[in-house]
């Protein structure tokens, strides 16, 4: 205890230095949190918004549909099967047909993506009433990215042509009906939405779809021949890998912000041994023992990281806490990078990381501390008071 | 007015034995354009929304199911080859050395940013066996009296349910071509000019593809040189000759 209240005092007594030190430290354990927040909040939102844009309570996809595989689109199709057309009756899911097609807005070619989805389903978020026809033209929705893309605005009316379930050219024109906001990309870019039963008079498949989604909640996935149930595991896992990804680069950060901060300590400790050779000797003089002195400049040293936490704690918490309240706004035109990324990230802090962090930066700070105290050990104590340089 | 009905009856039925059915036409147009191999030297101008473009190319073709095409102009495409076996088509291109197959929905892509897909420009499938034909009227293009000409498929699965040609009537050679879709929308238009007398054959050597539904002044063909039915080592029609 003696060592503690003495390395406390010595500390402070240091003045302007160890503020430093501890300012360095508290900014370190800040940014680590900061950014670890930012990451699980981005993961959470991102899941939370894929649930309820695209994938609700998980899909089942036909045997030869490849979302990355366009080439599978020709095939993997089918008509629905009892149990999951029971499924589409009771409003437990929602099945969509995708065919590829072109479109023609201002006269420019653009390959996209047709799907058809029940225009009466509640199962994901977009609002599909809006494809409803009111007239003989085909009522169609897209998403902001592919207005932007495409500059179509809601009743424009555009030219889309696509081949049959025989390969024959057919070709309209669809009028969009509506714009939705998604920070979903995969529902979004190059993809043009219609009612299911128009797709599939458009194509000939008919009772036909791609792939079922659905709805939340849902536990009891049968399985049905030629058809493949697809969990969270393999929806999320592209974002899982990203988050991953940028997890792996974050720790990259944690570790520069880290060094940084301990190289101070660590110079600290040095100059404080070198200018402190009489106390030292005074100390061993007094009665202590060398590991005895060199555990009071561990603690010293050990201590930036103590107050350093209260430091933070002191003037973080607040600024955490109205980033998590407020949000932290994307840069613009994030919409572009296909990620699922929201305009505004609200950090999640987990409780896990912050005490991993705090444990992480004591146990290296006193580890770093460590390091140049066991010069005293070696320390002649006679020599150390006369305050001659070993 | 017997004497008016009489003379009615023998003009129409002149009129009949004179033109002669869609079938023969078509016929006649598929016995002078399909070859069993050809070997061409062409110019491709591709005139887009921003400006135009010309690809140079050697190409050799025999049947429908296969065509071996060099690009030899500019710099940019030189060394590029595509192969096309049946429905399997592979490209080759120098700047990355490597061969890539496009099948499937992917042949229905732009050519270069042409009006035609890889498969339209592959396509050499004679008309008789694919589709029925009805002359429609008659018109004049190009100084020449032509048959126009209704073309609906025989069976599901064709990629144009519906053609319309404009037959020279003496020489057999499509002048204009329009492709609809199932819902009657127009979606390319082709003109075909400069018809020259090749190995007994006329050819059209000049072909102007327009994809009706994009802007531009679509894509033209020109052939420099053009031979019909000449032998073609087999070697041409294989992976090997893509490197």
């Amino acid at each position: 205890m003696l060592a503690f209240k003495l390395a406390l005092k010595n500390l402070i007594g240091a003045g302007l230095r160890t503020w430093l030190n501890v300012f360095v430290l508290s900014l370190a354990l800040f940014m680590i949190v900061f950014q670890s927040g930012i990451i699980e909040g981005w993961n959470r939102q991102a899941k939370a918004d894929m649930i309820d844009w695209e994938v609700g309570g998980g899909e089942y996809w036909h045997e030869l549909y490849d979302p990355y595989d366009p080439l599978t689109l020709n095939d993997g199709h089918a008509v629905l099967p009892t149990e999951i057309s029971q499924l589409c009756m009771d409003g437990q899911a929602v099945p969509v047909l995708v065919t590829q097609a072109s479109v023609y807005p201002e006269g420019r070619m653009r390959n996209i993506l047709l799907k058809g989805i029940d225009q009466s389903q509640n199962i994901i978020k977009m609002q599909t009433a809006d494809l409803k026809n009111d007239s003989s033209t085909i009522n169609a929705m897209i998403g902001t990215r592919m207005a932007n893309a495409t500059k179509l605005k809601t009743n424009d009316l555009v030219t889309v042509r696509w081949r049959d379930a025989n390969g024959t050219f057919d070709a309209t024109e669809i009028r969009i009906a509506g714009i939705f906001h998604t920070n979903v990309p995969s529902i979004d870019n190059n993809q043009i939405w219609v009612s299911l039963d128009n797709l599939q008079r458009m194509t000939g498949m008919d009772d036909q779809a791609t792939y079922i989604i659905l709805k939340q909640g849902i536990t009891s996935t049968p399985t049905v021949p030629g058809w493949i149930y697809k969990g969270y595991d393999i929806l999320f896992k592209e974002l899982d890998t990203i988050i991953k990804a940028k997890g792996v680069g974050g720790i990259v950060v944690y570790i520069i912000l880290l060094s940084l901060a301990l190289l101070a300590v660590f110079d600290t400790q040095v100059l404080s041994i070198f200018r402190r050779e009489k106390e030292i000797g005074t100390y061993v003089a007094l009665g202590m023992t060398r590991w005895q002195v060199v555990w009071l400049f561990t603690i010293e040293g050990a201590m930036h990281s103590i107050l350093s936490v209260i430091a933070a704690a002191v003037w973080g918490t607040p600024i955490l806490y109205m980033v998590a309240k407020k949000g932290f706004g994307m840069p613009k035109g994030i919409e572009g990078y296909g990620l699922t990324i929201a305009e505004k990230i609200f950090p999640y802090y987990a409780a896990g990381t912050i005490i991993t962090m705090t444990l992480i930066i004591l146990i290296t700070t006193t580890i770093v501390s460590f390091i140049p105290s066991r010069k005293i050990a070696g320390m002649k104590p006679t020599e150390a008071l006369r305050g001659k340089v070993q | 007015m017997k004497t008016f009905f009489s003379l009615l009856i023998i003009c129409l039925t002149t009129s009949l034995f004179s033109q002669p059915s869609g079938k023969e036409i078509i016929n006649l147009i598929d016995k002078n354009l399909s070859a069993k191999t050809r070997i061409a030297s062409a110019r491709m101008i591709i005139n887009g929304a921003r400006g135009s473009r010309t690809i140079e190319f050697k190409t050799w073709a025999e049947g429908e199911d296969k065509s071996f095409t060099e690009y030899t102009n500019p710099a940019r495409e030189k060394g590029t080859k595509m192969l096309k076996l049946e429905d399997k088509l592979w490209i080759f291109s120098p700047s990355t050395d490597r061969i890539i197959q496009i099948t499937g929905q992917m042949l229905r892509q732009s050519v270069m940013g042409s009006d035609l897909s890889y498969e339209d420009m592959m396509e050499d499938a004679d008309l008789t066996s694919h589709y029925s034909a009805s002359v429609t009227g008659s018109d004049t293009l190009q100084n020449r009296k032509c048959w126009i000409l209704q073309l609906n498929a025989l069976a599901e699965g064709e990629a144009y349910q519906v053609r319309k040609i404009w037959v020279d009537q003496e020489r057999y050679v499509p002048l204009r071509e329009e492709l609809f879709a199932k819902s009657g929308k127009l979606l390319k238009r082709t003109q075909l000019s400069e018809v020259e007398k090749i190995q007994g054959r006329w050819f059209p050597m000049k072909i102007v593809y327009k994809d009706m539904l994009k802007q531009g002044d679509g894509t033209q063909f020109v052939f420099e040189t053009l031979s019909l039915d000449e032998l073609i080592p087999e070697n041409i029609f294989s992976k090997a000759s893509l490197k």
